[in-house]
């Protein structure tokens, strides 16, 4: 506790202090344009580094960091428009939420849960750091195979009311999510070198989600009169608090491991909360339709998850995402490095990283809060100049990644795919899960299988991973039971499919 | 810290900020004193990365030394490489702009089956390289590089070896041609591809692999707590900061080293050429350049001319061979 008092002195002198300011609005502003994320603005402020303390570099990229988290649920909200992978999962409610004249209230519960998130994340930082950081490297392809089975497993869960147009929705996306070169072999890249790298999940969310609407709501602009979206209360209710921080904890409990996890990432928790207080809501009816738990659960997911990030950072000197990566790099800069002695041997420098993270956050909360109402008025903009605002954002985050025409075309191809979802009546959630999790899964699989030489008894080698495949089975078993209750009662062919899923 | 500095640092991070956003906002030119020379330098891959430091620190001194007008340094990311050269080749003709690139870019080209291979370019220098290390977790079996090389030798396949670049990088190309220079047919050796240094570090210390090869930087903190023991490196000389054998003292006798370098379009004039291979070689001879080699390990590997087009062509022909024994290329 000396030490994190310490590291309050640190960061809370004049200086440092300004340095967390420049740091939290840098990466709100960054994490509000698509395209421009927390770590290339870090790796572009590298070269502060020669000139400036270390704590201080470090305070101001850790609020970079944070301030990216939250920059990024902005535009998801307001514009449909994720600044951020991690953000895609709170556009699903956020946005539905502010055409029903409740962007403040998406807005609040967005940087109140991200506050809560951040800080509880922060505590478990302080605590866990020394103790938990060996342990996750034991995690081997194995058990990450697993996990991200569990994952696409629970995505049955949200298929939708048609599961012939959720399965249709997911496949496009894991078809999506195989363009690219990784494994070796270039598959659906079309000789183009530009597609060696896949496509990114950001061009994919703007696309289906900003265009696929602009163009959807173009098409009908003469049939039918635009909804006026209505003016609600500049703050949140005690309904909307009662409904919040249950999802805000829940957030917190799936983004802190998988952020301390080395192939965890800030995605995967996100929709896993999303798919959780899907299952867990009292308003069932709402999911769709801009429901508060939607917004909630994911911010906090995504923020504890920027928090566990840092565990394995500062304990063991391994970064887990790019921005840790080049965080990382910053440090080193200063002939400093990370690892089982470096809390021991600069404590100033980390405790005044972590109280600088406290205090990121409170800033953020400060920053952010007063101005969900001013943001939600942005929305008050006639329909046509709104929409004409979205694609100009949205062309640009693409554009700006590459300065590269061919990124826009890929962003109208996807574009009309959004459109004819829309027309079609395909759920989107499907098709992003299987974007983010299908390469994923692949690679897992690939790893243990190479590690292995093809020994197929390697994925149930790690107690991990079997815990997992034991969870799956209950699971299944669980919705097995529950289906023939309900089909008891009731034909329910629903459950019964999501079996044979 | 001297109020002076601070208000430097806070100027860079503001002037940061501002090309941020402008950049974001597609206007990269702002006018300015038409006498001073622009150039473009293409980075390819991302900030932060190796080329993405080197192309920068070099970048940095030019325009502090006041060689030359400020850069436009612009990321062209993509295919690890391959996208960048092929924008290189494109711009024939054009004599204000150059590609900092290195041996990935050359195998990338090859895996991505692309027609954009460097020896089409015009050189300018090579500037820095870096050894690789050979890897092992601290309870690892094999103590010395022969322990290693007598395993690997019995049994191939027995041996998981990763490294933190896709097949065609650096990290790859090393095993590889190790395999090959101590008799191993390289399409045994058994090549798990991470995604760079973080997560092969964690595979190293879950010892979920036997031995990892990269380049030592990022390991520095496992290397020093003994967690990671460092078998080998792959230079001509021992590192300053790792205590390692290199490659011949350990009886392999071969050298491999991760180099950087510079590369103009084809088809400019000679003078042009000449041009930028004098502002390289001022920037090299300054006492700042000097101290980013230092500041990054970097080794100097400044070369020019002949002796840099040949060496080109030699990495070229060695990739491209040790690829096409893979079936890669």
């Amino acid at each position: 506790m000396d030490l994190l008092l310490e590291g309050f002195a640190t960061a809370l002198t004049p200086t440092n202090l300004l340095f967390a300011v420049i740091g939290v609005l840098l990466g709100t502003a960054v994490g509000v344009l698509p395209g421009i994320g927390p770590a290339m603005t870090v790796a572009l402020l590298l070269p502060v580094t020669y000139s400036v303390e270390p704590s201080s570099a470090l305070i101001m990229f850790a609020g970079i960091y944070y301030g990216g988290m939250y920059g990024g649920s902005t535009t998801s909200i307001l514009l449909n428009t994720p600044g951020e992978s991690s953000s895609v999962v709170t556009a699903l409610e956020g946005n539905k939420m502010a055409k029903k004249g409740r962007a403040a209230q998406a807005l609040a519960t967005a940087a109140i849960g991200s506050f809560v998130a951040g800080t509880i994340g922060t505590v478990l930082l302080v605590i866990l750091a020394p103790n938990i950081a060996d342990l996750v490297v034991k995690l081997g392809a194995p058990s990450y195979f697993a996990i991200m089975l569990l994952a696409l497993f629970a995505v049955t869960a949200v298929l939708g009311t048609s599961k012939l147009r959720g399965f249709i929705a997911l496949f496009l996306g894991l078809s999506i999510g195989l363009i690219g070169t990784t494994t070796g072999q270039a598959r659906l890249t079309f000789g183009e070198a530009k597609l060696a790298d896949g496509i990114d999940i950001v061009v994919v969310a703007v696309a289906i989600f900003a265009i696929g609407e602009a163009l959807w709501v173009a098409a009908h602009l003469r049939r039918k009169p635009l909804d006026i979206i209505p003016v609600g209360q500049p703050w949140m209710s005690r309904s909307d608090w009662g409904r919040s921080w249950k999802p805000w904890l829940r957030g917190t409990a799936f983004g802190f491991p998988f952020g301390a996890l080395p192939a965890g990432g800030a995605e995967v928790p996100t929709f896993l909360s999303y798919i959780t207080e899907r299952r867990l809501t009292k308003h069932p009816e709402e999911f769709g339709n801009g429901a508060i738990e939607g917004v909630a659960g994911p911010e906090a997911a995504n923020n504890a998850s920027a928090a566990g990030t840092l565990v394995p950072l500062l304990a063991i000197g391994l970064p887990t995402t790019a921005t840790a990566a080049v965080i990382l790099v910053a440090i080193q800069s200063y002939g400093l490095q990370p690892g089982p002695q470096f809390l021991d041997s600069n404590p100033e420098l980390v405790w005044g990283l972590l109280a600088s993270l406290f205090i990121a956050n409170t800033l953020l909360l400060v920053i952010n809060l007063p101005l969900a109402p001013v943001w939600a008025k942005l929305l008050q903009i006639p329909r046509p100049y709104l929409y004409a605002g979205i694609l100009f954002f949205a062309s640009l985050g693409a554009f700006s990644v590459n300065f590269d025409a061919f990124d826009l075309a890929l962003l109208g191809v996807l574009g009309l795919l959004g459109l004819a979802m829309r027309r079609f009546g395909l759920p989107v959630l499907p098709l992003i899960i299987g974007v983010i999790l299908g390469p994923r899964v692949e690679n897992q699989l690939a790893e243990a299988l190479a590690i292995s030489q093809g020994d197929v008894s390697t994925l149930w080698s790690e107690p991990v991973a079997v815990v997992v495949y034991v969870v799956m089975a209950l699971l299944l078993v669980g919705t097995i039971v529950a289906g023939r209750r309900a089909g008891a009662a009731a034909p329910g062919p629903e459950k019964k499919e999501e079996v044979s899923a | 810290m001297t109020s002076r500095r601070w208000s430097r640092a806070l100027a860079l991070a503001l002037a940061a900020v501002l090309v941020a956003t402008v950049s974001a906002c597609g206007v990269t030119r702002d006018g300015g004193d038409p006498d001073n020379q622009r150039l473009r330098m293409m980075i390819p891959n991302s900030p932060g990365g190796g080329y993405d430091l080197t192309g920068r620190a070099a970048a940095q001194t030019m325009e502090q030394e006041g060689l030359t007008g400020r850069f436009e340094i612009n990321n062209v990311i993509g295919a690890s490489g391959t996208v960048a050269m092929q924008r290189l080749l494109n711009e024939e003709g054009s004599e204000d702009v150059m590609l900092l690139m290195g041996l990935g870019v050359v195998g990338a080209v090859f895996t991505n089956k692309s027609d954009a291979t460097v020896d089409k370019a015009t050189p300018i220098a090579g500037l820095v390289a870096e050894a690789e290390g050979i890897l092992v977790p601290a309870d690892s079996p094999f103590q010395t590089l022969d322990d290693l090389v007598q395993a690997w030798k019995a049994d191939p396949r027995s041996i998981t070896v990763g490294g933190g670049s896709s097949p065609g990088g650096p990290d790859h190309l090393f095993p590889m041609q190790l395999a090959q220079t101590v008799g191993i047919d390289p399409n045994d050796v058994n090549y798990i591809s991470y995604d760079g240094g973080g997560p092969l570090t964690t595979a190293l210390l879950g010892e979920k692999i036997d031995v990892g090869m990269s380049g030592l930087g990022e390991f520095a903190g496992q290397i020093e707590s003994g967690e990671l023991r460092v078998l080998a490196v792959s230079g001509a000389e021992r590192l300053d900061t790792v205590d390692a054998p290199t490659l011949r003292e350990g009886g392999v006798d071969m050298e491999f080293l991760n180099w950087r370098g510079i590369l103009a379009p084809p088809g400019i004039s000679e003078e042009a050429r000449q041009e930028l291979v004098d502002l390289v070689t001022e920037m090299h001879d300054t006492p700042e350049w000097e101290e980013a080699l230092e500041r990054n390990g970097w080794i100097d590997n400044f070369m020019v001319g002949q002796e840099f087009e040949d060496f080109l062509i030699e990495q070229n022909d060695r990739v491209e061979s040790t690829l096409k024994e893979l079936g890669l290329a």
